[in-house]
């Protein structure tokens, strides 16, 4: 690197010590988690309990659920809070996690243009449903970006016997964004569309669409929340983080997410303790 | 500082000699006045004594010592002057300031030269909109405040009209009697004659003669000086 | 709509601002010294550095976001100062990306000054530091010019600040974050006003550099 290039950086660094203390004179933990669970508004609703009763404030990085276990991996996250269960239990056996706790669930819900052109609507069988959509070619939006919701997409195709990676056609378009990006695309398009509930109910530019598929026991989508191992990452706040868990999994932090509603609908569903979550 | 002297004094450009093997004593006292057409060479050589051109070959020595940093107590008028976005008194106590002059001092010193070439009235005025025969008696006054030495002076009264050029000659005048010796160059055979004390007339990167001012007007000693005088001279 | 928002939404615009501004005085306190000094010196391999300036000036945001969020991470280089995802972080990130653009617009705007007053300046015994400062004062209305380019780039960046920043809500959310959200939430007419607004203040400022400077040039030519 030229000198004075090596100089700039370094007036940058003492400028960023002459700033850093502002920043943490706040209490606070840093949370990986989705950006499906916050532009569902659900942190919006949830964290100003904890923050009062506790003084710590809940910082939300927010990112697609691959993203986030991997900004946990480089230590730079207290606490992940995501819903890919597999993905989860991977972060674990690697030792980057101490525990997961299951927390909540909510479902997706398959949507599409009310003109319904591959003859989804009112079906409960999911998996069924896509392989119709992949005979029909009908356009279809993946997020394809390793979220939760990528992943459970994976596993419907999977299901109904579809190696989607290898069959997919021009009908099928990944945008490798988040939820609320891929249903604006979805919107423009009139293509169909597998999301969570939770951002269905908080995104306001419909369109065309509309839920044609729910309720398959497949189609649920459970939550769970780990601290990132101090023992890896000793910059971990390892009491304040493990608080936020507590907090989350106890009746009253189960309360405040059943209480969480948008057009009086609830869209989470608290499970904590339930076995094999 | 002075005697200034040249040696063999050569600038090569390109392989063109702008100045060739130019060998020359330039005296404390008499007005110096460099003489010849356009593309002979005397801008460059002004540059070359001044020292902000280096020669390609020869030696440019003043007072004895080898040049090896530009001497100072010198100071140079630009046939076009260059005023910095302040005031006219301001540029005037620049010059001052990058010569070390104390703040106290400045001011006075530059009111003073700013006053002797007339132009006290418009010293609160950005020297920018000042007309350009005002812009050239500013830039002599700024190097007057410096008390040079020497002062070298490239064509100084190439863009100015004959009113504008006459004060400026009246200043030229009043700078060397206030003890500084003047270089100046010129194409023009009146000013010239008005002027100098001695001639350098210079043709195609040559010295072609070095003769009092008397002497040079009466009997040139080539047939380029005599054909010069005549008006004759080509255009190079 | 906007306007319900309003504690937020003051918290938003004046974050953008803090980040913006500081960015831009950082980025100027280097650049323009830069800039000075590649107008007035040559030196070899001075070709090569003016070309990697001015290509520098196009570097995407979105790139520096990276760098400097891998160099800021825990698991980085700089992990151990904490910085990451602090308003520090997209100060840091938008003064990169500021200063290359601040560096070579002034760059070009002091090399034609120098053209100019090179002769002048030297014979009237100025060091290259003197006549550096010379030059950045004398083309200061110029210069003016060069820092609201380097202003309007940074304030209408979003790439190095979601990144480095991680847009939280009430730490390190500015304008464009804030817009980018509410566009992937599909609230479209919010995410618009918020634009409106962002334009109106660089706007303003904008105008209000402006105002200054006809000022300045009528009291000083």
């Amino acid at each position: 690197m030229e000198l004075r290039t090596k100089f700039a950086r370094l007036a940058y660094l003492m400028l960023a010590l002459a700033c850093a203390p502002s920043a943490l004179a706040q209490r606070f933990i840093t949370v990986a988690s989705t950006t499906s669970t916050e532009q569902s508004g659900l942190f919006k609703h949830l964290l100003p309990a904890f923050e009062q009763k506790t003084g710590i404030e809940v910082r939300i990085v927010a990112l697609g659920t691959g993203q986030a276990l991997d900004l946990a991996r480089r230590g730079d996250a207290d606490v992940v809070f995501v819903h890919a269960k597999s993905a989860e239990e991977e972060f674990l056996r690697e030792g980057q996690g101490v525990r997961r706790f299951p927390v909540m669930y909510n479902d997706f819900v398959i949507v599409g243009p009310k003109a319904d052109p591959a003859g989804i609507v009112h079906g409960a069988d999911a998996p069924e449903a896509l392989r119709k959509i992949k005979n029909a070619s009908a356009a279809f939006v993946s997020r394809g970006d390793r979220s939760g919701t990528h992943i459970a997409e994976v596993n419907l195709w999977t299901a109904a016997g579809i190696d989607i990676a290898k069959e997919k056609g021009p009908w099928y378009r990944e945008t490798g964004q988040g939820m609320g990006p891929a249903l604006n695309t979805a919107s423009s398009m009139n293509a169909y569309l597998l999301s969570d509930r939770a951002t269905w109910l908080a995104f306001s530019n419909r369109g065309e669409l509309a839920v044609l598929v729910e309720g398959d026991k497949r189609l649920l989508n459970q939550y769970g929340v780990m601290l990132v191992n101090p023992e890896k990452h000793p910059n971990v706040k390892r009491a304040d983080g493990q608080a936020f868990i507590d907090w989350l999994v106890s009746p009253e932090g189960q309360a405040a997410i059943a209480a969480y509603k948008i057009e009086g609908e609830q869209l989470f569903f608290p499970n904590a303790g339930e076995p094999g979550a | 500082m002075l005697p200034l002297i040249l040696e063999d004094v050569s600038f090569v450009v390109g392989g063109r000699a702008i100045i060739d093997r130019i060998s020359c004593d330039l005296a404390a006292g008499p007005r110096t006045v460099i003489l010849g057409p356009n593309g002979s060479g005397k801008s460059v050589l002004m540059r070359l004594c001044h020292g902000l051109l280096t020669p390609t070959s020869g030696r440019i020595v003043w007072g004895g010592n080898v040049d090896d940093g530009r001497p100072r107590a010198q100071a140079m008028v630009f046939q076009r002057p260059v005023m910095l976005r302040r005031s006219a008194l301001a540029n005037v106590t620049y010059g001052l300031a990058l010569a070390g002059v104390p703040r106290a001092k400045r001011e006075r010193r530059a009111r003073e030269v700013l006053d002797a070439v007339g132009l006290m009235q418009v010293a609160a005025r950005p020297a920018r909109v000042l007309s350009g025969g005002e812009q050239q008696k500013l830039a002599l006054a700024r190097a007057w405040a410096l008390e040079p030495e020497v002062l070298f002076l490239d064509e100084p009264t190439a863009n100015l009209d004959p009113g504008a050029t006459r004060e400026v000659e009246r200043i030229v005048d009043e700078i060397h009697a206030s003890g500084t010796k003047i270089v100046m160059s010129t194409h023009n055979l009146g000013q010239a004659r008005r002027l100098a004390d001695e001639i350098l007339f210079m043709s195609g990167g040559r010295l072609a003669d070095h003769a009092p001012v008397e002497q040079f007007f009466a009997e040139p000693s080539t047939g380029e000086a005599a054909s010069f005088i005549k008006g004759e001279l080509p255009w190079s | 709509m906007i306007f319900a928002a309003d504690g937020t939404l003051w918290g938003i615009v004046l974050l953008s601002l803090r980040v913006t501004v500081t960015a831009v005085a950082v980025a100027t306190v280097v650049g323009l010294p830069l800039g000075a000094a590649l107008a007035i010196r040559r030196f070899a391999g001075r070709h090569v550095l003016l070309v990697t300036l001015n290509a520098l000036m196009g570097l995407p945001p979105v790139v520096v976001g990276l760098v400097v969020y891998l160099l800021l991470s825990r698991a980085g280089p700089l992990g151990e100062l904490g910085l990451l995802f602090t308003p520090t972080a997209m100060v840091i990130a938008q003064a990169i990306l500021v200063t290359p653009i601040i560096a070579g617009l002034s760059r070009q705007v002091l090399e034609d000054a120098w053209h100019e007053y090179e002769e002048q300046l030297r014979s009237l015994g100025a060091t290259p530091t003197a006549a550096a400062a010379t030059l950045l004062w004398d083309t200061r209305y110029s210069l003016v010019t060069v820092v609201l380019a380097g202003f309007g780039r940074a304030a209408a960046e979003v790439g190095a600040v979601i990144i480095v920043g991680g847009n939280i809500e009430g730490v390190t959310r500015v304008m464009t974050t804030a817009i980018s959200l509410e566009t992937s939430k599909g609230d479209l007419p919010l995410a618009l006003g918020l634009g409106l607004i962002l334009v109106a203040v660089v706007f303003l400022i904008n105008a209000a550099a402006q105002v200054i400077k006809t000022a300045a040039v009528r009291r000083y030519g």
